[in-house]
């Protein structure tokens, strides 16, 4: 039997992913659908001689987490929505002093407290524009157990390359399901280091200076270089600024980094998307029943396809157009009230034929659900 | 090192109003810093927002300066991951108290070794000078157009109770014993809290004709006294001030070192 | 093989998920099949009616969620109400006579046996009525052998409650093969 195979819930591959990753610092609260990833940790983080904390709530452990990637740490944290929700202001901290970190969220029903126990996918907007201001973000996810360990190590890497923080944006069907799992051996998956400066002692340091490449090597709080690190708008040395072309300029840097990176972010999987004529987009665990439905019909003779995305944010909408230029017609299958379906209609030269195959009950999203709406577009009813 | 080393000096004048006792502060624990002999590379100040989180713009130390009332969450973060630094939070009112109060007494439980500096004004100051925690009954503030009526916390009550194992409190007109306090709560091993009266002529002072700077200050003289003295006997409203907590217990970081060696023990 | 999608149901607090990992896990780790193992989370897990879904395939699983068994297992009388009617006609229901009453005139393999007052006359424990359970199911499905459910058991409990756990396995594999026509 191979070492490396495992049969565990999203939640643990997404453990090793991060674990894999270098992992050293994790702080949470426990909430579900997440909870088992925080404790996980308590187990495996001392293990290896890494730290975990358990703070008084979500607005401490995102708090928590940027304190400790700013000592060169690599850092986590997990939660479902109403921790996400309570995450944001440090979120968008964490944005404007470009600290690398990653934050989970494993989706449950909301609003509010909603429905603790079922699924939904009804963050992806929160993802994107829940902490306030103009900002880029990046967000990802996974609809199996090996995607999942895959889509956790490039979350860290991401963060890392861009210094930023990147949002796992899982949900309860992927967190709570076990399936196989196989854990590659070291170097198998590529894991970024953190970049650190080269400047000397004694030399002029400047934090928020990109390099040419755009990136920004970090010293360590605690290292040679001291410099200040604020939620304000700042020079390259760290220090508040409301110099108008250091606003601009930081603002521009901020939002550029990422966007003018869409290529080199986005990661998605097609299935038969050459002659597809129906084309599903779907993502996470919804995609799991979309690809069932395209598994089923073209043995059948149907020219459907599957584009999975990977990537949430930032939305690749060339990609789409491109796919989509010659299907007759797209569906995009989620479980919230359209929230990709909006970003798939400004990226398409046709709207109208786009459709929407969702479900909002907390009730995972079926491949009948799916073929329903199919045959309502092709006049068939149901 | 001379205190002057331990300054940014290039981003004077500060920015506190004239009068403030937020600089009195600043010198006190510079001051501190300096008999203990600490090298700026070992500290880091991690502060909120409002007039008190300014204060680490000013030191060359590893400075961060976060969101309101959440300093003690990023300190514990930098704290947890790297045991060996010195943390220094300052925080106001709002920081510690009012939006900052959970983070306070979690913090003080958990008995992990930061230094909480309370500058307390009873006032907003950033904001305009709305009431705040520790205002209390009857003081005048803008948001408190008729006087207050919210009760104020005792913040040395308040990190007792939540398991603070050193607690003090001075006032800027008492700068040494300030200065010794922060010498003393540096070294302590576990969440030291200092409380400092500092006055805020500009919003709490006019808004409650509590007179100049030099006024309040001198009403810190008046209306406070040593703990367990005469006068506080005689005169049960009298402030105390001194060292209320100075206790031994296990530090978080060592608890979770002790953590680490039984998890890899247990493999 | 054909896809097996199977319902274990039962109450909370009769291991009814732990036995549903156990298999699903030793199918994946033992037997080189693929395998999908999800359950109902919340209040309703603790107490009430319990349900785990499996599947078992030779080839990737997709849809996880089991919305048609073709085997369901029932341990108590609220289970079997609830979730009889989901069975696909023809399918295998394994009850047991100790808490489950069945109607006769359903169309499926209704295998009922008496795994609860033979564990307890054997091995006088009620905690093993799971594993017990777990040898019937392999013995009529034949999909996962025995010493792969044994090695999953090995690497989760203490050695010492190794042989009791054994011992329940091999009582629910003759009372199947007992049943079996």
């Amino acid at each position: 039997m191979n070492e490396n195979i495992k049969f565990v819930q999203g939640n643990e591959a997404c453990v090793e992913g991060a674990l894999f990753a270098g992992l050293d610092f994790f702080a949470g609260y426990p909430i579900t659908p997440s909870t088992e990833i925080a404790e996980l940790l308590s187990i495996r983080l001392p293990q290896r001689g890494g730290k975990f904390i358990q703070m008084e709530d979500e607005i401490a452990s995102m708090c928590a987490i940027i304190g400790a990637s700013l000592t060169g740490s690599k850092v986590m944290t997990a939660t479902s929505g109403p921790g996400f929700s309570l995450m944001q202001e440090a979120l968008g901290y964490a944005i404007m002093a470009e600290i690398p970190c990653v934050i989970v969220n494993v989706q449950r029903g909301g609003p509010s407290t909603g429905i603790p126990t079922r699924v939904s996918q009804g963050d992806v907007n929160q993802a994107r524009w829940g902490t306030h201001g103009d900002h880029a973000i990046v967000a990802i996810t996974a609809s199996n157990h090996q995607d999942v360990f895959e889509t956790t190590v490039e979350a860290f890497n991401i963060s890392e390359t861009y210094r930023t923080p990147v949002i796992l944006l899982y949900d309860e069907v992927i967190g709570h399901m076990r399936e196989r799992l196989i854990v590659p051996k070291e170097g198998e998956v590529p894991s970024v280091k953190r970049l650190k400066t080269s400047v000397r002692e004694g030399v002029d340091y400047h934090p928020y200076l990109p390099r040419e490449d755009g990136r920004l090597p970090m010293s360590d709080f605690g290292g040679v270089h001291r410099y200040n690190v604020t939620g304000l708008f700042h020079d390259m040395w760290g220090f508040p600024s409301d110099n108008p072309k250091v606003v601009h300029d930081l603002l521009r840097h901020l939002v550029d980094k990422i966007h003018n990176n869409v290529n080199q972010i986005t990661k998605y999987k097609s299935y038969y998307l050459d002659d597809a004529e129906c084309i599903l987009i779907s993502y996470g665990s919804a995609a799991r029943s979309a690809l069932h439905v395209v598994d089923y019909l073209r043995p059948r003779g149907e020219k459907i396809g599957l584009l999975e995305l990977q990537t949430l944010w930032p939305f690749p909408h060339s990609l789409i157009s491109e796919k989509c230029r010659k299907a007759k017609y797209v569906i995009v299958v989620e479980m919230n009230m359209g929230q990709i379906l909006k970003e798939v209609r400004i990226a398409v030269e046709e709207p109208e034929k786009i459709f929407l195959a969702n479900r909002i009950d907390g009730v995972f999203i079926t491949p009948m659900d799916i073929r329903n709406i199919m045959r309502l577009i092709q006049g068939k009813g149901v | 090192m001379a205190i002057k080393d331990y300054l940014r000096e290039r981003f004077f004048p500060h920015l506190w109003c004239s009068g403030c006792g937020h600089g009195i502060v600043l010198n006190s624990l510079l001051r501190a810093l300096a008999d203990l002999g600490m090298s700026k590379n070992e500290i880091v100040m991690v502060s909120g927002i409002g007039c008190s989180s300014r204060i680490s713009g000013y030191v060359d130390f590893h400075t961060l300066h976060t969101i309101h009332g959440r300093a003690l969450a990023f300190a514990t973060g930098v704290k947890l991951s790297r045991p060996e630094l010195n943390l220094l939070v300052p925080m106001g009112d709002g920081d510690a108290l009012a939006i900052g109060g959970n983070h306070f007494i979690h913090a003080a439980r958990r008995n992990i070794d930061l230094t909480a500096i309370v500058m307390n004004n009873r006032i907003y100051g950033m904001t305009g000078g709305q009431y705040s925690p520790l205002s209390g009954q009857g003081i005048m503030a803008t948001t408190a157009p008729y006087s207050n009526i919210d009760y104020d916390f005792d913040t040395v009550e308040l990190a007792k109770a939540a398991g603070a194992t050193f607690v003090a409190r001075s006032t800027t007109y008492h700068t040494q014993q300030m200065t010794k306090m922060f010498r003393q709560a540096i070294l302590h091993e576990g969440f030291a809290m200092v409380e400092i009266l500092s006055q805020c002529p500009t919003y709490f002072g006019r808004k409650n004709r509590a007179g100049s700077a030099i006024d309040m200050m001198e009403s810190y003289k008046e209306n406070t006294t040593p703990i367990g003295s005469k006068s506080k006997m005689e005169n049960p409203d009298l402030i105390e001030r001194g060292i209320f907590v100075q206790k031994e217990v296990p530090e978080y970081c060592n608890e979770y070192d002790k953590i680490i060696e039984k998890a890899m023990k247990g493999r | 093989m054909e896809r097996c999608r199977m319902v274990f149901s039962g109450s909370g607090g009769q291991g009814i998920i732990t036995a549903a990992v156990i298999f699903a896990e030793a199918a994946v780790l033992h037997e080189n099949l693929n395998a999908v193992q999800s359950q109902a989370y919340g209040p309703e897990a603790r107490g009430g009616a319990t349900r785990s879904d499996i599947i078992i395939s030779d080839t990737d699983i997709n849809f996880p969620k089991v919305i048609q068994p073709n085997v369901l297992v029932c341990l108590t009388q609220e289970a079997y109400n609830k979730f009889y009617p989901i069975l696909r006609p023809g399918g295998l229901l394994i009850t047991d006579t100790r808490f489950v009453k069945i109607h006769k005139n359903v169309d499926a393999q209704q295998k009922e046996l008496p795994l609860f007052r033979s564990v307890m006359d054997t091995i006088g424990k009620p905690i093993v009525l799971n594993i017990c359970m777990l040898g019937a199911v392999i013995s009529f499905t034949e999909i996962v052998k025995s010493q792969s459910i044994m090695k999953i058991l090995a690497s989760r409990i203490p050695s010492s409650f190794l042989d009791m756990n054994k011992k329940a396995l091999d009582l629910g594999m003759e009372l199947a093969a007992a049943h079996k026509t």
